[in-house]
């Protein structure tokens, strides 16, 4: 039995090791007790508030037990359009426990968790950090038997997937879906030739290169990613770092895990480029802690690099020196946002930053540092070897190159399509048979809810900007039982911090709910509206800034909907069930009210 | 004015501001008031309110943490603006449990007073009344979280001896709440538990033993609203 006076000390007494420690603690005891607590905060000079600021902030951090095996059950609505209900029930009736329960026995937990990045192969889970994927309630109840008999998640495990998902240090059922091959992620390139061709130009002119490419931010908001390169060297300072955003947590979104599953070598390449390009000796991959399993397999990679001259001291015989170190998430989906990211990877609660300062100024540590999406990084290396005009003469004149989509939903091909910028909505449901659909959300919660009169648009910055998570809605598929899944995440995931999206969001989602249970008046419906553009533009950080988005797209691409449902004509309904909120008092006091007539009017 | 001073307006009205100050001091020392909640004088600002949300050239931005620059147009006390800003203080109402008569702060509250000052009669938003606990736990100080607006200003100015935070954020989202460190809240002297009292803008942290000590006439909005020193060029 692991002991806490084994595990914390081995730490550095560093607050910045704090997510660290507590990640090791978690993962031996099953939750963060109150002595563990304070051992902590004792060992990194912290107050124990802090730590346990830091824990409850996590998903995956818990200060109560969350049992000797835990099953954490995606929750987004792909899962639920694939089955996840039965499943969900099947999980509890072996478990014998509710989802955020633990079986009265200790030895299981279930959890709901927000999208895991298995969207083309829902429903999925993770168990003991195991992914399970393309669930059955069958498949639920076996899990749960194997666990309790002493067959621990991982001797679970098959069929494995296809690609490096089957090599021994990832042994994953996951499937990579590569349903298009694109040139520039997916054509032919030879190991470390975009590193060997960086070193042998100026920095300044892989810089440059880069900006003419026009290569644009492959997260989804889309800022050039040379002049990035550029602010960030400009800055003085002796140190600068790269970091790689591999918290891709946008629901519907799995390409940056086929990227790091497939083609990891070219990812960390582009790091390298960058870290060039920019003068810095140190890249951190930060890895969303769902994508934990892939993370042997993601260090032999790096260690196959510095063996080969790739990384570490004069790469590629140049007077240059460069490496990478990954850092994990712990279940947040905030900590995409590039500048919560590095409050993370500095080993605190992931809360955003005010800017300015940007990252490029003021960045992990406080140092200048450029932070980009793994697409993003992986296209620079491509580029850097293919040269600007080739990138620049694919896609539209705005955005230039190709895009990876992660497509699932009510579709016969769900996967990863890599596609030149400016294919329409039209053109990508052809290729991945998803006929008759009522609707695509392009861009996840986050992005638009496109209505069919839509899907002429394209698929490119100008109109239809995504970071690639496109899901595909069925005909008989209800709108509003979207928007709902979508809104509770937004809720769940929301960091708290400033008040429009903390308090906000909730109280959207509640005049939508009561327009959805038939209570709604046209005023609620303008309500709606306006709130929600109130909430994006006060919002302090891109999470808020977009998580009205939901309603505020489906009011326009379905206002026909809500029309439907809202009591035209009436002034005023009440959000609340007069006659079932007296209730208890009535019983009570045992008598009715005298002037119930009077309480309607 | 000297060479560095930078040129920008507020609302029209012609402003100078020093080298790296935000827009909220910019425009206090040129006796235009922005009104703000979670900042507080001598700590780091955070734009956790968002109560001084102001616009330039479109865009929204918290004026407590951007910096003015050469040029600038900030839209302040425009109509739209001024909605915004009343949304946001009815969201705090509705988001905590707060009962102004029975709450030692009254009077003393930049919560109530922005509220006086924005004439919020009724709250636009459905009331949450969310369940929120008491921490009575310490020695000096009560902490009664109905009533916190989470605006992170005990998080960051209350340290003990040797810099550790005594009170911190947790939980997240809808769920996020402020804890107090029983052990660094317990070291405390009756002086540090005041200044932590009087750092809260809300009746969140309370000294024990002491209450409604000033009568009413003598607190602190009892006479002029918020912002009124401000804009008389009298400062706070």
């Amino acid at each position: 039995m692991a002991q806490l006076k084994d595990i914390v000390p081995k730490h550095p007494k560093d607050p910045a090791a704090l997510l660290d420690v507590v990640r090791d603690v978690q993962a031996a005891f099953g939750h963060v007790s109150e002595a563990a607590i304070g051992r902590i905060a004792e060992h990194l000079g912290l107050s124990e508030a802090e730590v346990r600021g830091a824990v409850t902030f996590y998903h995956f951090f818990s200060l109560a037990p969350r049992g000797a095996s835990t099953v954490y059950l995606n929750d987004s609505i792909t899962s639920r359009m694939k089955g996840r209900t039965a499943v969900a029930r099947a999980f509890e009736e072996e478990a014998g426990c509710r989802f955020g329960e633990v079986s009265a026995d200790g030895a299981i937990g279930l959890f709901p968790t927000s999208c895991i990045g298995m969207n083309d192969q829902e429903p999925s889970a993770i168990v003991d950090g195991v992914v399970f994927t393309s669930l059955t309630p069958d498949r639920a109840r076996a899990i749960v038997r194997g666990l309790r008999s002493g067959t621990p998640a991982r001797e679970q495990v098959g069929p494995l997937g296809d690609g490096a998902n089957q090599s021994d240090l990832v042994r994953a059922m996951v499937v990579n879906n590569i349903r298009e091959r694109g040139p520039v992620l997916f054509g032919a390139h030879e190991r470390g030739a975009a590193v060997r061709k960086a070193v042998a130009m100026a920095p300044d002119q892989v810089i440059e290169e880069i900006k003419k490419a026009g290569l644009l931010g492959r997260g989804g908001a889309g800022f050039p990613t040379g002049l990035k390169w550029e602010f960030c060297r400009r800055e003085k300072s002796p140190r600068r770092f790269v970091v790689c955003n591999g918290d891709e947590g946008e629901p519907g979104t799995f390409k940056d895990r086929v990227i790091l599953t497939e083609l990891a070598p070219l990812l960390f390449e582009g790091m390298t480029v960058a870290g060039y390009a920019i003068g810095a000796e140190r890249g951190i991959l930060y890895l969303r802690s769902e994508y934990a399993y892939l993370r042997d397999h993601l260090e032999s990679v790096l260690a196959g690099f510095r063996q080969d001259g790739l990384l570490g001291r004069h790469i590629a015989g140049k007077d240059f020196d460069f490496d990478i170190v990954i850092k994990s998430g712990a279940g947040a989906y905030i900590c995409g946002e590039e500048s919560a990211l590095l409050e993370s990877a500095e080993g605190k609660r992931g809360e955003p930053r005010d800017r300015p300062p940007f990252p490029v100024q003021k960045g992990y540590l406080d140092e200048p540092t450029t932070v980009n999406n793994v697409e993003t990084l992986a296209a620079a290396a491509r580029i850097i070897v293919e040269g600007a005009a080739w990138f620049k003469a694919m896609g539209t004149p705005q955005s230039a190159g190709t895009k990876l989509l992660s497509v699932s939903g009510d579709c016969e091909r769900p996967g990863v399509y890599e596609v030149a910028y400016g294919l329409t909505v039209a053109d990508l449901l052809e290729k991945a048979g998803g006929a008759g659909a009522k609707a695509v959300q392009v861009g996840g919660p986050s992005g638009t809810c496109v209505p069919p009169a839509g899907f002429g648009r394209r698929i490119c910055f100008s109109d239809l900007a995504t970071g690639g998570s496109i899901i595909v809605f069925g005909p008989d598929r209800d709108i509003f039982e979207i928007v709902e899944n979508f809104m509770d995440f937004f809720v769940e995931e929301s960091c708290g911090w400033c008040v429009p999206c903390r308090a906000g969001n909730v109280l959207l989602k509640k005049t939508f709910e009561k327009i959805v249970k038939g209570k709604g008046t046209e005023a609620d419906l303008r309500d709606l509206e306006t709130w929600g553009q109130m909430i994006k533009c006060t919002s302090r950080c891109g999470l808020g800034q977009t998580s009205p988005n939901p309603i505020l797209t489906t009011l326009k691409g379905f206002p026909e909907l809500y029309e439907a449902r809202i009591r035209k004509g009436e002034a005023f309904v009440p959000a609340i069930d007069l006659e079932a909120a007296i209730r208890v008092g009535c019983a009570a006091a045992n008598r009715q009210p005298e002037c119930k007539e009077s309480l309607y009017d | 004015m000297t060479e560095t001073d930078i040129r920008f307006t507020i609302d029209g009205q012609a402003c100078l501001a020093k080298p790296g100050q935000t827009i909220y001091e910019a425009a206090k020392a040129n006796g235009v008031y922005i009104p703000v909640l979670c900042h507080f004088d001598g700590l780091k600002p955070v734009g956790s309110c968002r109560i001084c949300t102001v616009r330039v050239a479109g865009r929204y931005m918290a004026a407590c943490t951007q910096p003015v620059t050469e040029g600038m147009a900030v839209e302040n006390a425009v109509p739209d603006l001024e909605d915004m800003r009343k949304a946001l203080i009815e969201m705090l109402f509705v988001e905590g449990n707060h009962f102004c008569p029975s709450c030692e702060k009254s009077g003393n509250c930049e919560l109530q007073a922005l509220a006086y000052r924005y004439q919020v009669m009724v709250p636009r938003f459905p009331y949450l009344w969310p369940v929120r606990t008491v921490d009575a736990g310490t020695p000096l100080i009560m902490l009664d979280r109905n009533r916190c607006i989470q605006c992170l200003r005990c998080v960051r100015g209350v340290r003990a001896k040797d810099g550790r935070k005594v009170f911190a954020m947790v939980e997240r989202g809808a769920h996020l709440t402020v804890e107090v460190d029983r052990k660094l809240a317990a070291r405390l002297s009756e002086e540090e538990a005041r200044e932590a009292m009087d750092l809260c803008p809300v009746g969140a942290i309370l000294r024990k033993e002491t209450g409604f000590a000033v009568p009413i006439g003598k607190r602190k909005y009892d006479h002029a609203p918020i912002g009124s020193a401000v804009e008389k060029g009298t400062g706070r």
